[in-house]
């Protein structure tokens, strides 16, 4: 098998993959938090400027989910499919709060009647939580595995999705978001939206730290395959503890008001709660729950060698790319949010 | 065809036709924005920069929808079409990633500076945003083409596996992006687009005309706009006679739908207009004898290949609507340049903007390159079935196997719900931006801040 620097193109695309759905996790993680928030703003001053501190950046912030879902379809198009098709009725939920959410921020400001700016900051802060409970549920199913015969085939149902560890996971996520929001806004705001998010930022914190011990207890007990590495690999061990450690610092920086270090402490438990997903997954891609050889594994879903190295060297050219207009695009908005002309 | 094939091409079909209103618009006036701020620089003068962050507001609107609905595009390959995407992803899957890492990365990132920079950046670093806004859609759209040409014109792979299990894999990328198709069709398609931007500035500026209200504004962008519009829909008639060659080449069937061509070997004729009766496989109306002989090998007596040539299972089966979504698209094309040169003539002879009739059509004209648009991509698309990959898989062989028909109805309607409510909101925001018209620094709009006759490259 072709490989680059020792490592095999599959097992490539899979970290890359990883490290994009990271990247999406914390980028638009964050703005997906300050939607789901956005409703606990009261004043209209106050949720203008919580919608205008993710306003230049949240389209941006976005392209990681097309990144990556293209990403898939490309490295992996057999399991792109068989997702996306499993999952069908969740996606087109999760797409229709998409686009529901990108007009809200967008057609919010057009017009000045109060019922206008009421009408839309609901839509926002709906659709931002469903996004958040979709990608959680979807997730949660996948940890856990889904119904798939010998042939990759789905034999299961739709209401199957709906079961308590997906739920719990779906929960997870969005009080991980919501958090990792209310940090960001932390560092884009002044005054009494300051203070209202201190109290925001302390209670979501303490929600997702009590959601985070409760999934990793559902997980050790309920999903034992996810946490099997662990004793095939002691050292790696190190990683749950780091995560637990990182968590509780996320606490430590809230008490301490030092929000920017939380702010980067929830971005790496995002990030290492993936990997170890990714961990606990590999080499497979999609577990299967009722036959082992239903679950597909990157060997088998890969797309050729040709295709993955050339796409490898589009990566390696691309990537710095987009991080750099990432940085450029954070750096030109950077400080408290001032409402101006332009503002939404 | 069975219910879960209808009803998930209903969608497609319904999802990208509404989604392609929006792309074309964005592209052709980024690229009218770009003119309008670097004349700005170039000159200094306000106009150009009031005219610049007026159309910037209603980019903004026009992207926001484009992107919304371009993400349900790219998650329905794999939701509708899951059999599809694993036959195609080697090859489709790249040129999407490839679309997303060096367009739509760049187009996303520089548009937050573009909306919101206008004072945290240099006048030249916003130009360079809006330049880079520009040009990310630009190539978005060039890899996008290059997806749709390959399911076209298929080269540069191999098929790998039998049956249900059998992938195309790419053996020469470069074969692959540049396939037989990719030229043609993308500039035939980014043309397309800057009519589309380009007569949508016509038109917003002939009724600020009509209506006396900023016509200093609105007859700098009217020159702007009419430049590129006249450029474009002449350069339009070479791309398309461009396209038609090789659809001719490398699509016969579609060809043959085009022009309701049936017999299996006799001269083509060209019609300008007429009807289909596929069942009774005649053509009728008004036609030149042999023109398409002649288009395709110049000579009139030359044998083209007709449907019947072509086995049954293998012929596209809304012959009519192919021919008459073609020769609209014809139709329109001669229009839009027999508009804009008269538009042009009537610039040189300094009567343009008196010409209130004239103006009349151009506030209109903003329909032409959109139902232009449409009806090309429909010819395209429909003239390519019952293939969905020309050639090599069909249609009915893409569909996802885990997805049941009500559900694909049930997000059809949704879909259909929401975009039936989003279109409506759009043309309302739309309308109340053009009322508001732009930002005016001072309230001397009608004495002349600028004279037109300084800008050399806008004038006769």
């Amino acid at each position: 098998m072709d490989t680059v620097l020792g490592i095999d193109l599959p097992t490539w695309w899979f970290l890359l993959i990883g490290a994009l759905i990271s990247g999406y996790g914390i980028l638009d993680g964050f703005d997906l938090g300050a939607g789901a928030l956005h409703l606990f703003f009261r004043k209209e001053q106050s949720r203008r400027i919580a919608l205008n501190a993710i306003g230049p950046v949240w389209d941006g912030n976005e392209v990681w989910l097309v990144i990556g879902a293209g990403s898939l379809f490309a490295a992996f198009p057999l399991v792109y499919g068989t997702i996306l098709s499993v999952f069908y009725l969740p996606f087109m939920l999760f797409l229709v709060a998409i686009i529901f959410r990108g007009i809200s921020i967008e057609f919010r400001s057009k017009e000045k009647m109060k019922w206008w700016h009421q009408l839309w900051d609901v839509s926002y802060c709906v659709s931002s939580t469903v996004i958040s409970l979709l990608l959680g549920l979807i997730l949660g199913n996948l940890i856990q595995g889904i119904p798939l015969n010998a042939n990759h085939e789905f034999v299961g149902r739709l209401r199957d999705f709906f079961n308590p560890y997906a739920i719990l996971i779906a929960v997870t996520v969005l009080s991980l978001f919501m958090m990792h929001g209310a940090m960001y806004l932390l560092m884009k705001t002044e005054d009494r939206l300051y203070a209202k998010l201190t109290i925001i930022a302390n209670n979501t914190s303490k929600f997702f730290i009590l959601c985070f011990m409760a999934t990793s207890m559902a997980t050790l007990i309920y999903v034992p395959h996810m946490t099997a590495i662990f004793k095939a690999y002691p050292e790696l061990f190190a990683l749950g503890i780091a995560a637990v450690l990182i968590v509780l610092n996320i606490r430590r920086s809230i008490e301490k008001r030092q929000y920017r270090r939380g702010f980067i402490s929830s971005s790496v438990t995002t990030a290492l709660l993936l990997i170890l997903f990714a961990m606990g997954l590999y080499p497979n891609l999609v577990l299967s729950n009722i036959d082992p050889k239903g679950s597909i594994s990157i060997y088998e879903a890969a797309s050729s060698d040709g295709s993955l190295r050339t796409m490898l060297l589009f990566a390696a050219i691309g990537m710095p790319l987009v991080a750099t207009y990432t940085v450029f695009m954070f750096w030109t908005f950077r400080g408290k949010v001032k409402l101006e002309e332009h503002s939404y | 065809m069975d219910n879960v094939e209808l009803l998930s091409r209903i969608q497609f079909a319904f999802t990208i036709a509404f989604h392609y209103i929006y792309p074309p618009l964005s592209i052709g006036l980024g690229v009218c924005l770009v003119v309008m701020e670097g004349l700005y620089l170039k000159t200094k003068d306000k106009i150009y920069e009031e005219l610049t962050r007026f159309w910037v507001r209603i980019f903004a609107l026009i992207f926001g929808i484009g992107v919304a609905t371009g993400i349900v595009m790219e998650f329905e390959f794999g939701t509708n079409w899951a059999a599809y995407s694993r036959y195609v992803g080697d090859i489709f899957g790249s040129a999407l990633a490839a679309e997303g890492i060096f367009a739509f990365a760049l187009e996303s990132a520089f548009l937050g500076i573009l909306l919101f920079g206008w004072n945290r950046v240099s006048p030249r670093v916003h130009f360079m945003a809006t330049v880079l806004v520009a040009l990310g859609s630009i190539f978005s759209a060039l890899w996008i083409v290059v997806a749709n040409s390959w399911q076209q014109t298929p080269s540069g792979y191999r098929i790998e596996g039998k049956g249900m299990q059998a992938r195309a894999i790419v053996t020469d990328f470069w074969a692959m992006v540049f396939n037989p198709s990719s030229i043609e069709r993308y500039s035939h398609v980014l043309i397309g687009a800057l009519l589309a931007g380009s007569f949508l500035v016509l038109s917003v500026s002939a009724w600020y005309i009509l209506k006396k209200k900023y016509i200093v504004h609105a007859e700098a962008a009217f020159r702007i706009a009419l430049w590129v519009a006249a450029i474009s829909s002449l350069a339009q008639l070479f791309t398309g006679s461009k396209s038609a060659e090789v659809v001719t080449k490398y699509q016969p069937a579609k060809l043959a739908a085009m022009e309701g061509h049936f017999e299996k070997s006799a001269p083509g004729d060209m019609y300008l207009m007429g009807w289909v009766n596929a069942k009774e496989q005649k053509t009728t109306g008004l036609k030149i004898p042999g023109g398409l002989s002649f288009l395709v090998h110049h000579d009139v007596n030359a044998p083209i290949p007709g449907l019947n040539s072509i086995k049954p299972e293998n012929r596209p089966t809304a012959i009519n609507f192919v021919f008459q979504t073609y020769h609209l698209m014809i139709t329109i094309g001669m229009t839009l340049i027999a508009l804009t040169l008269f538009a042009l003539f009537m610039l040189y002879r300094g009567k343009l903007f008196q010409t209130r009739w004239l103006m009349g059509v151009f506030v209109f004209s903003v329909l032409l390159p959109q139902v232009g648009n449409q009806v090309g991509w429909y010819t395209a698309e429909v003239g390519r079935q019952p293939w969905v990959v020309y050639g090599l898989l069909r249609t009915s062989d893409a569909l996802s196997q885990a997805v049941k028909a009500e559900h694909v109805l049930a997000s059809l309607i949704m879909f259909t719900f929401i975009y039936v409510m989003l279109f409506g909101l759009f043309l309302y925001l739309l309308n109340k931006k053009i009322q508001h018209g732009p930002d005016v620094a001072s309230d001397d709009e009608t004495s002349s801040r600028m004279n037109p006759s300084m800008l050399p490259i806008l004038n006769e």
